[in-house]
């Protein structure tokens, strides 16, 4: 039975850490209206791009020339997973639920006989897998001084991606990240960059555009573009999906450790009165005894 | 007699307006869209962009990316995209840095080094 000093400095405790769990909650919640709005400023970019690319690749992909970003290598033994996960913790089950899913690809690959190499972003990743994948490790990437997540960062990342495709280094890249649905849900999703994959357009409406330089050309302009704005997609969405999830998270710290006031507090007030009624009942029997 | 424009970076949306007329820099030489221009995509070299529209002529400085022309709408798609007020010396030091750092890694050395020409082209014309 802890005393009741005891008791009283565990209620301060918890009353402490409801502020700062609280406070917490208030800063993803701005910081999420701040990452909302930047993943709904790069849609219309992504979107139109991912159009025209899918228009070009339907037409010009089937053919002998086609670039090896789209055409692939021609083998799928090595794949690079880029597992981009938060910089900081305690935003529930967010880095782990894409460590979870990356770890499932590269369990499965490696159970189908591929070589699996792995580049993480956030170190939050990165820690988790450390454990069973640090022998596939080929790289990093370090948000942690980024206040905001820009294109630069993104095209940096697809610079390194695309120096190691040249350099022949892996035959098929995915991207790891979560995709922001709600503030209560976010989707962990593998998204296959290289070689890269549209959604099947309309052929016939593309079909009447004159392409300035040659089809080709453009494709073979536009690839390595389209790689960084998917990963700057990610990235977005990533960010977004994060300050949601730690949202939610320190919701319901916050409401659990009320919780805990509650039960400690009762427990504390029925720890007081026992102690008055001891009190009186020595007082009582004391004077009776005389 | 007016094209709706659209001028998107990857970040935001920095014009969406009714133009008579966008003078794009392309990648194979400039050209002028206007109402009713045949379909075209064609990719950009870093230069300035031109919207004239009803209620008054705007520049921007594009680098990379393409524009979508149809008879009715242009949409420019650029990676790198500043108002051309915005656009000092300075920020074009930090591009024409950039470009050329491409260009080291790049595999096509002849379509680099004239995006690199582009860029001090453009560098001078925005000035010391």
């Amino acid at each position: 039975m802890p005393s009741l000093k005891d008791l009283k400095n565990r209620i301060g405790s918890v009353k402490n850490t409801r502020k700062i769990t609280k406070a917490m909650q208030m800063v993803a919640a701005a910081k999420l209206r701040r990452a909302q709005d930047a993943a709904v400023a790069a849609r219309p970019y992504a979107e139109r791009m991912n159009a025209v690319m899918a228009g070009l690749a339907a037409s010009v992909g089937q053919s002998d020339s086609a670039p090896r970003l789209l055409a692939g290598t021609g083998r799928d033994q090595v794949h690079l997973l880029v597992v981009m996960t938060a910089e900081r913790g305690l935003c529930g089950g967010f880095n782990s639920t894409i460590v979870r899913l990356a770890r499932a690809k590269a369990t499965e690959l490696l159970a189908a006989g591929k070589t699996v190499k792995i580049l993480t972003v956030g170190k939050k990743g990165r820690e988790q897998l450390r454990r069973d994948y640090e022998r596939y490790f080929v790289g990093h990437v370090d948000l942690t001084e980024v206040k905001r997540v820009g294109y630069a960062n993104a095209q940096g990342i697809a610079r390194d991606v695309l120096a190691r495709f040249e350099a022949g280094e892996f035959d098929v890249a995915t991207i790891f990240f979560n995709r922001f649905q709600s503030v209560i849900s976010q989707v962990p999703t593998a998204q296959q960059i290289i070689p890269a994959k549209f959604e099947a357009a309309s052929a016939s409406a593309n079909a009447l555009y004159d392409y300035e330089p040659s089809e080709e050309a453009i494709l073979a302009d536009l690839l390595p573009r389209n790689v960084a704005t998917q990963i700057f997609t990610a990235l977005l969405e990533n960010g977004a999906s994060e300050q949601g999830a730690r949202m939610s998270a320190m919701d319901n710290a916050t409401r659990n450790a009320g919780d805990m006031i509650n039960r400690l507090t009762i427990q504390y007030n029925r720890s007081r009165q026992a102690a008055i009624t001891k009190e009186l009942i020595e007082i009582i029997s004391g004077a009776e005894a005389l | 007699m007016a094209v709706q424009f659209d001028l998107v970076s990857p970040e935001r949306r920095l014009a969406s307006v009714q133009a008579t007329e966008v003078q794009i820099p392309g990648a194979d030489g400039d050209l002028t869209a206007m109402e009713g221009h045949a379909p075209t995509i064609t990719t950009l070299r870093p230069g300035v962009l031109k919207v004239v529209a009803t209620d008054g002529t705007k520049s921007y400085v594009v680098i990379g990316g393409f524009a979508e022309i149809s008879a009715t709408s242009v949409s420019v798609l650029a990676e790198r995209a500043v108002p051309i007020e915005e656009a000092t010396p300075a920020l074009m030091d930090s591009f024409l840095a950039e470009v050329r750092d491409a260009a080291s890694i790049a595999e096509d050395k002849d379509a680099a080094e004239k995006t690199v020409a582009d860029m001090m082209a453009l560098r001078a014309v925005i000035g010391a």
